[in-house]
């Protein structure tokens, strides 16, 4: 498979791998990333899927949505299951067993999946460096169980183990994990974050995940309607403003050239993507101006233009 | 011994299924309370609706227009918000 870039979404094949028939709930955002990471990957593909709302969605038995060989896995064994299919392909192509041709081996997980329970099984296949690619969905809380805190969930959100109260009334009191940064710092050839509302960045960055040898790690940003206690049509524009505000920064660091791929032009404030969602109703001006100041601190750092002048 | 349904010895192990794709048998549309209907007068078929539909319930048929398949749409309703010339409404099952 040529390793070109699409240029516009028509371009983009219009075979489902992860087929209708599924039953996430009603504009779910992780179903919208895994049918573009599919589309990008192709036929020629192998999927790890960690426990999580998307092993649960799609494969209620004796029903399955995948189109394509998926192995569904315990939460923290991911990377360690996909390593192994990596490896063994790799010695089923020397003694000539498989077709010899480049078959992709990708990782699904949450963030919780990612962030908490299978962080060192990832941490060391990145370091072993098996050529796979991770996407992270990240919906920043389990939401499979019933929405409770993960460590990454952003400060300020209510979840069902940090509801706001007398004695913490943010709810979440910490701040979310870097994941992209930490897994960055491993040297790993290509690290990425993108998110939904922007789909042929999506799309294109995990064709560049998969064509890239060595590990890749792609974190997706995916707005979860019951969870973020938002309308289930409002998911696309929750997504676009946390790009507009900056709590998502959508970049790519190739070999450890850091570029921004959806660069806002103007930033908006963070308010505007708090008082959308439900999860973020309880907080104070305190609050969101404490959040305001830590997204404008990570936005300099990245090199995004500061806060338009209030109005 | 009615043998419609599978027992435990016929059953493959590890809970393996064979039929890649086969949840298209179940039909999601019925989570739905109200549909997306597209007026092919204001379609441009810019494709926003097929990119962003969670379930891949849009398809594009054999005049090339972009149409709703009803058996798997869900009723989110983000196909009508992302829609750039407001060419889909959502209506009431009941009605139409």
């Amino acid at each position: 498979m040529a390793s070109q870039t699409f240029r516009s979404i028509k371009e983009v094949p219009l075979e489902e791998y992860f087929t209708p028939g599924h039953r996430a709930c009603q504009g779910c955002a992780e179903a919208i990333a895994v049918r573009h990471v599919l589309k990008a990957a192709g036929r020629d593909v192998i999927v790890v899927n960690a426990t999580g709302c998307l092993e649960v969605v799609s494969t209620p038995y004796p029903y399955t949505a995948w189109a394509v060989p998926w192995y569904h896995v315990a939460f923290e064994n991911t990377a360690a299951v996909a390593s192994g299919i990596e490896s063994a392909l790799k010695v089923l192509r020397r003694k000539r067993l498989v077709a010899d041709k480049k078959i992709h081996v990708v990782c699904f997980a949450g963030d919780g999946g990612t962030a908490d329970i299978g962080f060192q099984a990832l941490s060391g296949a990145l370091e072993r460096g098996h050529d796979f690619l991770y996407v992270c969905l990240d919906n920043e809380a389990y939401m499979n169980t019933g929405i409770q805190r993960s460590s990454s969930t952003p400060y300020g959100a209510w979840t069902t183990t940090s509801p706001p109260g007398k004695v913490k009334p943010a709810g979440q009191m910490t701040y979310k994990k870097d994941l992209p940064s930490i897994f960055a710092a491993h040297g790993i050839p290509y690290v990425a974050t993108a998110t939904v509302s922007y789909p042929l960045d999506l799309i294109n960055k995990a064709k560049k995940g998969l064509d890239v040898e060595g590990p890749a790690y792609l974190h997706i940003y995916t707005p979860c309607p019951p969870g973020w206690r938002i309308p289930s049509e409002k998911v696309i524009q929750v997504s676009r403003l946390g790009v507009q505000t900056g709590m998502f920064l959508i970049y790519e660091a190739e070999k450890g050239h850091l570029r921004l791929t959806v660069k806002p032009s103007r930033r908006k404030p963070v308010a505007e993507y708090l008082k959308m969602q439900g999860r973020f109703r309880h907080l104070s001006d305190e609050d969101v101006e404490k959040i305001q100041r830590f997204v404008d601190e990570r936005c300099a750092k990245f090199g995004l233009p500061p806060l338009e002048a209030s109005t | 011994m009615a043998d419609s349904k599978p027992t435990v010895k016929n059953l493959p192990i590890a809970g393996i299924i064979f039929t890649p794709g086969s949840a298209k048998e179940y039909n999601t549309g019925s989570f739905r309370s109200q549909k997306p209907i597209l007026e092919a007068k204001l379609c441009t078929k810019c494709g926003m609706c097929w990119v962003y539909c969670p379930d891949g319930a849009v398809f594009v048929n054999s005049e090339g227009m972009y149409e709703v398949d009803l058996k798997y749409c869900k009723g989110c309703g983000i196909c009508v918000e992302e829609c750039a010339r407001k060419a889909i409404k959502m209506v009431d099952e009941e009605e139409m």
